[in-house]
């Protein structure tokens, strides 16, 4: 999408538009050559009106601003496609939908002969999505192509002509709708047979540590994230949590670390009601976490790497007294974390921000393990990282899992989930949509309940 | 590049800067008619020339550091104490009400009374802002510049009415102290034992922020507040801590100017020393020690000025003069980044190896 707008530039290959494959410099050039982008997260600005945003870079007024043409223009487009905006009233003052249209209108009004949208429906309530497919098949049978970025296989299959799964950055197949299913696009989007998940040996999961009862939280929009989440994490077991991006993950964790507070439900930990607790309450009781973006909530990194590692246990012995920091004690303890968790080539005084990404995860885990939690939670832990950290955090994990420990892993790589999982459960739009014991797991089931169709 | 060779470049630039910043003032000069030359010389000769000079010059300095030190130590965990000026006139309250409450002929014990009674009064006056900034974000920011009004018109209220000397013909000034409430000055000089105040103030933060493990939070926080928060550092607590403590350093400040200064609480006891102390926090980084460096040098860009009125330079013109001078250092220590520590967001050098490690985080889909 970045490449085809002209925000970044293809390392190799060509991109033929009309005909005319010259390389597309900037998000000026692919305006010019016929390419409207509609981002999932607006570009707009807020306190302009819908006719300013719509002019915005394009053929600026020389100094005076005459909204009366632009304006009429805008209405005639928005007639024509079914798309009402009032040109003259400012963005902020627009529902998300309507934001939406002016978007698309902004497009159209530049020429755009090829459309892409990218999750267009994700900020829409159904009927609004209605609309939506309305207004894109009248300017698709106007000869315009449109290109409509989805993960939910209902609408793919209600809106599309041919469909094309992408599965990390490869084209998987295109196919006519028509001649295809739900179920077939949920095997391409899985891509293979799934790994074989681990014997189930003679563990028998110990009590629940974590329960999560009906579940509710907003994200940082104020928009529902999580909407009534059913979830247990037992003792000696990895949960393994899959979906699609943004379908919640984040805010789930949030909850039960206590980054994030509930707007209904409660979230249970060994028995006890944690959701009001503080966080340094929630760490003391052993909720271990390793944040998805580790470089901004990880670690800091501007701090060593000693001080990161000891970030957790500085407030008691032996790292520190009743008031200061014992700064042998606090070095040995450094000292002795890079060695058990191989931390190589550090030296414990160099910022945190010097070391490779997989060194930093290791940081962070070190930290959370050497706090010997109930309950260690790892969002996204083998993201970013080369093949060989991600095996050793994976096995990292498995140990905890071992040690008897409940761990809850977010990820959006469904292999590693099935390989190191006991439990593979499947979030989708705050949801819940059900949980497989890892050996059950089926492809296409699960491809389809991560894009929101039950089973 | 080495870091001695970038710390070497970023010196040369600083030093640039000021030169430009000495040339346009010679150039202001010349237009008005004063040899440039002479008026410059005549500005450090006034500031660091003489005995004299240099002491007033340290005395000056005291507030400087005072209030300085409390807008840095709170820039440690990157708030905003424009507050300051409040704390400073806050204390100056709390000072005057011990000197005029206990009737002690001992200033070793009215003294204490006094400091201690300003520190309090500085810190309640920056725990007013610090509450709402603690529990609601209210920006600090603005409530501490509120405060500040208040708290000068609470000093004008007191001086007018309340506190008002009955010896003072109607001029709108408390009692004089008594001389326990006066600092110990030091041998024969005009120096006093106030100049120590600074210093022992900037080395005691030095060792709690460096080896406490309050001052492991606070360098947490001020280096990612939201991994501070993950590793379950209460924000809330330590904003309200690092407020007292910045409340309590200019309230220091505000004691010793009425103690030594006027000897009395009156009004105008603080030309916006709460004010430079941000430029002068600013542009020492936030370290500590460098708070208490340029300082120094302020005082004498400020008392260098009064010379530079004796050469019949209109005060106007000197404080555009120092206007300048200050402009361009600013500039220069923006340009190089080379503020003195570390601990400020988006230094340099630390960013930019943050910018190319985040290149291994693959782009969110």
């Amino acid at each position: 999408m970045n490449v085809l707008s002209g925000l970044l530039r293809p390392d190799e290959g060509t991109i033929e538009i009309f005909g005319d494959d010259s390389p597309v410099r900037s998000p000026r050039a692919a305006i010019d050559r016929g390419i409207g982008m509609v981002h999932q997260h607006f570009r707009l600005v807020d306190r302009f009106t819908v006719a300013e945003n719509v002019t915005l870079g394009w053929h600026a007024p020389r100094a005076i601003l005459r909204p009366g043409p632009l304006e009429r223009e805008i209405a005639r487009l928005s007639e024509t496609y079914g798309m009402p905006v009032q040109a003259d009233r400012p963005v902020w003052h627009l529902s998300v939908g309507e934001q939406q249209r002016v978007e698309i209108l902004k497009n159209l009004y530049r020429g755009a002969r090829v459309l892409i949208l990218d999750e267009p429906t994700a900020v829409l309530t159904p009927q609004e999505s209605l609309g939506l497919f309305e207004s894109l098949r009248r300017m698709a049978e106007e000869g315009r192509g449109i290109v409509f970025i989805s993960h939910k296989l209902d609408e793919v299959m209600a809106v599309a002509d041919r469909i094309t799964v992408l599965r990390r950055g490869r084209n998987v197949a295109t196919v006519a709708k028509a001649k295809t299913t739900q179920g077939e696009l949920a095997r391409m989007m899985i891509g293979h047979d799934l790994p074989q998940a681990a014997a189930p040996g003679d563990r028998e999961p110990g009590p629940p540590v974590l329960r999560l009862e009906a579940v509710e939280a907003a994200d940082d929009r104020g928009l529902p994230a999580l909407g009534g989440v059913e979830l247990e994490v037992r003792a000696g077991e990895i949960l393994g949590l899959a979906g699609v991006a943004g379908n919640g993950q984040l805010a789930l964790a949030e909850v039960v670390v206590g980054l994030r507070s509930l707007s209904g439900g409660r979230v249970l930990f060994e028995g006890q009601d944690v959701s009001r607790w503080s966080i340094p309450r929630r760490i003391a009781a052993g909720i271990g976490y390793c944040p998805e973006n580790r470089l901004r909530q990880g670690v800091a990194p501007a701090l060593s790497i000693a001080e990161n590692l000891i970030a957790k246990s500085y407030r008691s012995a032996p790292v520190a007294g009743r008031f200061f920091l014992n700064r042998r004690g606090a070095r040995r303890a450094a000292e002795e974390l890079a060695k058990r968790f191989d931390i190589r080539g550090a030296d414990l005084d160099a910022p945190v921000a010097t070391l490779s990404g997989g060194n930093v995860q290791k940081v962070v885990l070190a930290r959370e393990i050497s706090a010997d939690p109930h309950l260690l939670i790892a969002a996204q832990p083998t993201r970013g990282l080369d093949v060989g950290a991600a095996e050793a955090t994976r096995r990292l994990l498995i140990e905890q899992r071992n040690a008897g420990r409940a761990v809850l892993v977010i990820s959006e790589d469904l292999d590693e989930l099935v390989r190191i999982s006991d439990r593979v459960a499947v979030i989708y739009e705050g949801r819940i949509m059900e949980t497989f014991s890892a050996h059950e797991v089926d492809e296409e089931e699960i491809g389809l309940l991560m894009a929101g169709r039950a089973a | 590049m080495t870091s001695v060779r970038r710390s070497l470049q970023s010196f040369a630039i600083q030093l640039l800067a000021v030169a430009i910043g000495l040339v346009l003032s010679g150039l202001v000069l010349a237009a008005i008619g004063v040899s440039p030359y002479d008026g410059i010389s005549s500005l450090l000769r006034g500031a660091f020339g003489s005995e004299f000079a240099l002491t007033q010059t340290a005395l000056k300095a005291i507030p400087l550091a005072l209030t300085g030190l409390a807008v840095a130590v709170c820039l440690r965990m990157r708030l905003w104490n424009i507050g300051a000026e409040g704390q400073f006139h806050a204390g100056a309250i709390g000072a005057t009400w011990a000197a005029l409450t206990f009737s002690t002929d001992s200033a070793l014990v009215l003294l204490p009374l006094m400091v201690g009674a300003a520190m309090v009064a500085g810190a309640a006056w920056a725990l007013i802002a610090a509450i709402p900034r603690a529990l609601w974000g209210v920006n600090e920011i603005i409530t501490t510049l509120l405060l500040n009004y208040v708290a000068i018109l609470l000093v004008a209220y007191l001086v007018t009415g309340p506190w008002r000397s009955s010896e003072s013909f109607n001029f709108p000034v408390t009692d004089i102290f008594s001389p326990a409430a006066l600092l110990p000055r030091l041998g024969g000089s005009l120096l006093h034992i106030g100049i120590f105040f600074p210093l022992i103030a900037a080395v005691v933060l030095l060792v709690l922020l460096r080896r406490s493990k309050w001052g492991f939070e606070v360098r947490m926080i001020g280096a990612s507040p939201e991994a501070a928060r993950v590793a379950g550092i209460s924000m809330a607590r330590n904003i309200i801590v690092i407020m007292l403590v910045a409340g309590a350093l200019a309230g220091v400040a505000g004691m010793v100017e009425v103690s030594m200064s006027f000897g009395r609480l009156r009004q105008g006891i603080s030309p916006g020393y709460g004010y430079m102390a941000i430029l002068i926090a600013a542009l020492a980084g936030a370290s500590l020690l460098g708070t208490v460096a340029v300082a120094f040098l302020f005082a004498g860009f400020v008392v260098g000025g009064f010379a530079l009125q004796a050469l019949g330079v209109p005060q106007s013109f000197v404080l555009l003069v120092q206007g300048l001078i200050l402009f361009c250092a600013l500039a220069g220590s923006t340009v190089t980044g080379a503020r003195l520590t570390p601990w400020i967001p988006g230094r340099f050098r630390g960013r930019r190896r943050l910018e190319t490690l985040q290149k291994e985080e693959p782009s969110t889909p």
